[in-house]
């Protein structure tokens, strides 16, 4: 009996130490998480001539992973996060036509701010609401400021857009160059560094308690978390980034205009996370990558094929892959510990 | 000193049903209380008034002497009041370390952080281990939990309850729903639970609640029927007329 | 007449035909959205579906035209069935965002279909000579079409009003929208149920499609523009309610128009402006549940 008792503690505070092990470790940066990057870069040397592309695809990345922190890990579907991406794009675009501002770094942190504060005074209010009620909120929302822009498109430029923007060099020093090079650098650089923040984000136990929402909400409540401040919160940070997203989406078209509202956008970016893999982190990358990259090759070819195209992808994934190309790859990898363990 | 939980003159009704009639209850420190009455007498119903899921018409819910009534479920919470739900409410697609901690996380405050990394709080994991540790789940630490039989989620969701050190705690049927080879283990709990907690349990099965209670409140049609001592209740000839009616009743219709 | 008046009885009397219109085309949604609590993004293809058919009907086969607005409904009403049964069917249980999503996706492939078949460049429709120019009511000449929009639609209100509070039918998807699981356990077969009034519902979203043609033009991007109208008529109206619906209709209907008689370009604002305020209110909509 003892001698079983000992051997059962035994095993306890080895599966213990193993689970310990586990949650210490889990934030820490694994090899396989450099790939995106170094893909990145590659690019660099391997496209040079499709830098303006590529400048556009880390634009979406960066849009996607803000709808990820809503989404992915929050749980909370909205349809009006092209806002978000609106007010930043538009913040940095009337600063450097109306203003005369065309600084771009500090043109970022504007754009963060008001885009911020945006996503705070909505997700306030409509954060109390949920399913169909939120969807059309959300919607309204986006489309109210995109009228409001249209109200005074003496101001905004209406849809014809905010024209032959010119932004200062980069920390005074790099130009804008035909081919974009720089700028690629510029939007990659500031990727990483949001793409930071938002992984501290996620590995945090203000991360972990977003999980808690999109699982069981009634749990939550139960347990004693502020439910509505958290999603405000993470609601108001999503906003930032997407305005930075959408600041820089201005500074390298250097050109804006109201489309950048449109509910198509909000469902752009939705469709690009969800192919990659929601609540994944690397998820926007993926799918941002993968649709872009489709897009730009076969819409050339014929837009119609590629509407139908993603609208079959759409209906496939919900049918057979739910939860996106990294939801496929991570079933793959279960699949093959599986057999190792056998 | 005051009571752990008081109940003073709850009504509730849904539209034009009344499913909480002036209910009175009290909860000492270190209450052993059962809350028994046929289907439908609005256990859960007064569960979800006294954690703020739903709120009263009238009435006041009074925790350690101050007046929660006004206060949200979560606010609530925050107080030291626990409960487990009925049907397991647990974050299925977490594992069972991560259900724990986050409770953790949250009882301590650490759930506003966003900068530091769950893994740098050693206490919160630790502590979170010890609550598997005594439940003996250890094992299944970093399963997920809707890979787990459903009597170990039972336990998963107690472990959650117990995790947010309450000083009231709610249990409602914690046995429901586990195979009869596994309910001892939930049992075994409820027995060994901190003596300072107050504790109110709805159960059906009689055994339980005798070996468990040292109060009994009985529940009919939304109004408090009786209330006494398991000896009192297990003598109370009507008591056993409103189980009986329902038997008798149902024996009536085969006959 | 004051010019305000006569303003005002354009308004009125535009708004009330548009109305119509959002009602037709919507109910369907409202319904099934409320029966099912299925998310159909694919609606607004069915109207764009209904109005392509009645495009082939009347231009290539020389059919009338309010013949082909029936026949598109049964239709369209028709393959909807194959699409619940084949595919919906399967999604009754998955979130709302799977719901979405694979609505959506499924109508892309249908604007993408509509696009390859007839093209991007808006359709018209020949008009039956009773339908085009004028009609006189007394003080003014309204346009013929949208008078008969509107008889229609007050037509067809009645006959839902009717089928809904006074049949056996309308009964039991009343019951089925109140209370899904009560109305099985009294042995209503909530998914035959389902069935008839997703096919009606989609039958009657062609019928809108079709009339939309007239007001609007047909284009394939329509099954998309103008979802975002239904979604909106929907969830202000209240899911699974006749009445929500039609008072949606009429109010965003009178409020759309009105706004772009009176502030041309920037008048599109209204619609949404209400949407938030009545959804704010009431976030379940004029007569939706909570």
């Amino acid at each position: 009996m003892a001698a079983s008792e000992t051997i059962g503690a035994a095993g306890r505070s080895e599966a213990r130490e193993r689970a310990a092990d586990y949650l210490l470790k889990r934030h820490r940066f694994r090899l396989a998480e450099t790939l995106p990057w170094l893909a990145a870069i590659a690019v660099y040397f391997i496209f040079p001539e499709r830098m303006t592309f590529g400048s556009q695809v880390l634009v979406m990345v960066m849009f996607a992973l803000s709808l990820d922190l809503i989404l992915g890990y929050a749980g909370i579907v909205t349809l009006g996060h092209a806002a978000f991406f609106g007010v930043g794009a538009y913040t940095v675009g009337l600063a450097a036509a109306r203003l005369g501002w065309s600084e771009p770094i500090s043109g970022l942190f504007a754009a963060a701010i008001t885009a911020g504060l945006t996503g705070f005074i909505t997700g306030w209010f409509l954060l109390r609401y949920r399913g169909l009620t939120l969807l059309m909120l959300t919607l309204a929302t986006a489309i109210l400021l995109q009228e409001t822009g249209n109200l005074r498109s003496d101001i905004s430029g209406g849809y014809d857009g905010l024209p032959g923007l010119m932004f200062k060099p980069l920390l005074g020093v790099f130009d804008y160059d035909l081919y974009g090079h720089t700028y690629y650098l510029y939007v990659l650089a500031v990727l990483v560094v949001v793409f930071f923040f938002v992984r501290r984000i996620v590995y945090s136990p203000f991360g972990q308690a977003l999980t808690g929402v999109r699982e069981n909400v009634r749990r939550m409540h139960a347990i004693g978390s502020p439910v509505h401040r958290r999603l405000v919160t993470v609601y108001t940070i999503a906003a930032a980034i997407a305005g930075v997203a959408g600041a820089l989406f201005t500074q390298t078209n250097a050109y804006v205009t109201l489309t950048v509202f449109d509910f198509d956008n909000s469902a752009k970016v939705m469709v690009m996370l969800i192919l990659g893999g929601t609540g994944r982190l690397y998820g926007a990358f993926v799918g941002a990558a993968v649709y872009m990259v489709l897009e730009d090759y076969f819409s050339k070819l014929s837009p119609t094929f590629w509407q139908f195209g993603i609208g079959l992808m759409l209906v496939l994934a919900v049918l057979f892959t739910p939860r996106g190309v990294l939801g496929v790859f991570e079933s793959i990898g279960r699949y093959f510990s599986e057999r190792k363990k056998s | 000193m005051s009571a752990a939980l008081q109940v003073e003159a709850l009504n509730r009704a849904f539209g034009a049903l009344p499913v909480t009639r002036d209910v009175n209850l009290t909860l000492e420190r270190g209450a052993r209380h059962a809350l028994i009455g046929p289907n439908g007498a609005g256990k859960t119903t007064l569960v979800n008034l006294i954690t703020g899921a739903l709120k009263p018409h009238s009435g006041r819910v009074i925790l350690n002497g101050d007046d929660i009534t006004a206060l949200s479920q979560a606010d609530r919470a925050r107080r030291g009041l626990a409960r487990t739900f009925q049907i397991n409410q647990l974050f299925r697609g977490l594992s069972v370390l991560e259900n724990i901690g986050m409770c953790i996380s949250e009882r301590d405050g650490h759930a506003d952080n966003l900068w530091r990394p769950v893994g740098s709080s050693r206490a919160v994991l630790d502590e979170a281990l010890d609550h598997l540790d005594s439940l003996r789940i250890v094992d299944d630490a970093l399963k997920l939990v809707r890979e787990l039989p459903y009597g170990r989620q039972r336990l998963v969701e107690i472990a959650i309850a117990l995790a947010q050190k309450p000083r009231v705690l709610l249990l409602d049927e914690p046995a429901a729903g586990v195979p009869s080879s596994e309910s001892h283990l939930i049992l075994d709990v409820v027995a060994a639970l901190d003596p300072d907690i107050a504790v109110l349990i709805i159960e059906h099965d009689m055994d339980v609640v005798f070996r468990f209670a040292k109060e009994i409140t009985v529940l009919v049609q939304g109004a408090v029927f009786t209330h006494g001592t398991p000896d009192e209740i297990m003598n109370n000839e009507q008591v056993k007329a409103v189980y009986l009616g329902q038997e008798g009743h149902r024996g009536g219709r085969h006959g | 007449m004051p010019q305000f008046a006569i303003i005002a009885v354009s308004i009125l009397f535009d708004g009330l035909a548009y109305a119509m219109f959002l009602f037709i085309t919507s109910v369907g949604l409202s319904v099934t959205m409320g029966l099912m609590g299925f998310v159909n993004l694919a609606h607004g293809a069915f109207a764009m579906a209904g109005g392509y058919v009645v495009v082939t009907l009347t231009r290539t086969l020389g059919v009338g035209f309010v013949p082909s607005l029936v026949i598109a409904a049964v239709v369209v009403g028709a393959v909807s069935v194959v699409f619940e049964r084949g595919l919906y069917r399967r999604l009754y249980k998955s979130t709302d965002l799977e719901q979405v999503l694979l609505t959506i996706g499924l109508a892309f492939m249908a604007i993408a279909t509509a696009t390859y078949l007839y093209g991007p460049i808006p359709k018209s429709v020949p008009l039956p000579d009773w339908l085009q120019g004028d009609v006189n009511l007394g003080f003014r000449n309204f346009p013929s079409y949208r008078a008969f929009l509107i008889v229609l639609g007050v037509v067809l209100i009645a006959v839902l009003w009717y089928a809904f509070e006074r049949t056996n039918i309308g009964a039991k998807i009343r019951a089925a929208v109140d209370n899904r699981r009560m109305a099985e356990s009294v042995g209503i077969n909530v998914d035959r149920l389902f069935t008839l009034t997703f096919a009606v519902g989609s039958g009657l979203a062609a019928l809108g499609g079709g009339l939309a043609i007239q007001l609007f033009g047909l284009s394939p991007s329509f099954a998309v523009l103008y979802l975002v109208l239904f979604l909106i008529v929907v969830a202000v109206g209240g899911l699974g309610s006749l009445k929500g619906t039609l008072l949606a209709a009429l109010v965003l209907g009178v409020f759309d128009t009105g706004g772009k008689y009176l502030l041309s370009d920037a008048g599109g604002f209204f619609v949404y402006a209400v949407t938030v305020a009545v959804l704010l209110v009431k976030p379940a909509g004029f007569y939706g549940r909570e």
